[in-house]
């Protein structure tokens, strides 16, 4: 079971990086989602 | 609907690679343990060279047909390949340490894939930094499309030059056991259904960032 600790972290990093990626999808999402919202409510507001 | 299919599809692909991996294919007998980054490492690779077809692809019909979704499809898949290179180009060192006894040395696949990693982030700072979306959409078509020239070089760089990397395995039979194989393939379906489902995501996402802007011309013009 030599090198064991190369091969864990070559898993753990891809690992991470994948899940760090799609957290930043997540994140960028709602963060666009909230500005839609804003949006609306704001052109609701406007509107007579 | 579709990625919710992917993201099952993923993650179901995942637990079986892995279990492929750490309990059914045999451990090589020159490398060791170590090896079995290989099932993650060349998927990878493969993957970041589809994503750059499909910016190669895009590029080509954006130019075209200067129609905007093909724009967001290109910078999108652009985005995903940077970071599936990214991770061969990492796993890749972590496997060389062990085996040749340094991180990193400048052979021609070693070079010609970072130089790959370099084009696209290239594409992505184009993008990023143009005076208008449009001139950064069609700058950035060009550099997708010559940027692409490096995948046929990075593929060939084995066979074209005196390399430490080994050759390929896949097509001339060096996967003596089944399970290889099997693991192997089963690993590169994986990474693919994984490559679609966030190419539909960023897309997605993309599209929405394209309404966001539209809707706030909008407010402003009222």
């Amino acid at each position: 079971m030599e090198n064991l600790g190369y091969l864990f972290a070559v898993y753990t990093i891809v690992w991470a990086v994948m899940f760090g990626y799609v957290l930043i999808l997540i994140r960028g999402q709602n963060k666009l989602r909230q500005e839609i919202q804003q949006l609306k409510d704001s052109i609701k507001e406007k509107s007579p | 609907m579709l990625s919710r299919i992917l993201l099952a599809l993923s993650l179901v692909l995942l637990v079986t690679s892995l279990a492929l991996i750490f309990f059914v294919v045999p451990t090589e007998r020159t490398m060791g343990v170590v090896q079995r980054i290989f099932y993650w490492h060349v998927p990878l690779a493969w993957n970041s060279f589809l994503a750059f077809f499909v910016v190669f692809i895009a590029s080509v019909a954006y130019l075209w047909k200067r129609t905007k979704n093909w724009d967001i499809l290109a910078s999108a898949s652009a985005e995903v390949g940077v970071v599936f290179t990214t991770l061969f180009l990492i796993s890749g060192s972590i496997w060389a340490k062990p085996i040749w006894g340094v991180w990193w040395t400048w052979e021609p696949r070693l070079t010609t894939a970072l130089v790959l990693w370099l084009i696209y982030i290239a594409y992505l700072l184009v993008r990023a930094y143009a005076s208008s979306s449009e001139r950064g959409a069609r700058f950035a078509a060009v550099v997708g499309i010559v940027g692409f020239l490096d995948v046929p070089i990075v593929f060939l760089s084995i066979t074209l030059w005196r390399t430490q990397h080994p050759s390929a395995v896949i097509f001339t039979g060096g996967l003596a056991d089944p399970r290889m194989i099997l693991t192997l393939v089963v690993s590169i379906f994986t990474f693919t259904a994984l490559y679609a489902l966030l190419l539909v995501q960023r897309v997605a996402f993309k599209k929405g960032e394209e309404d966001l802007r539209r809707l706030k011309r909008l407010a402003e013009s009222e």
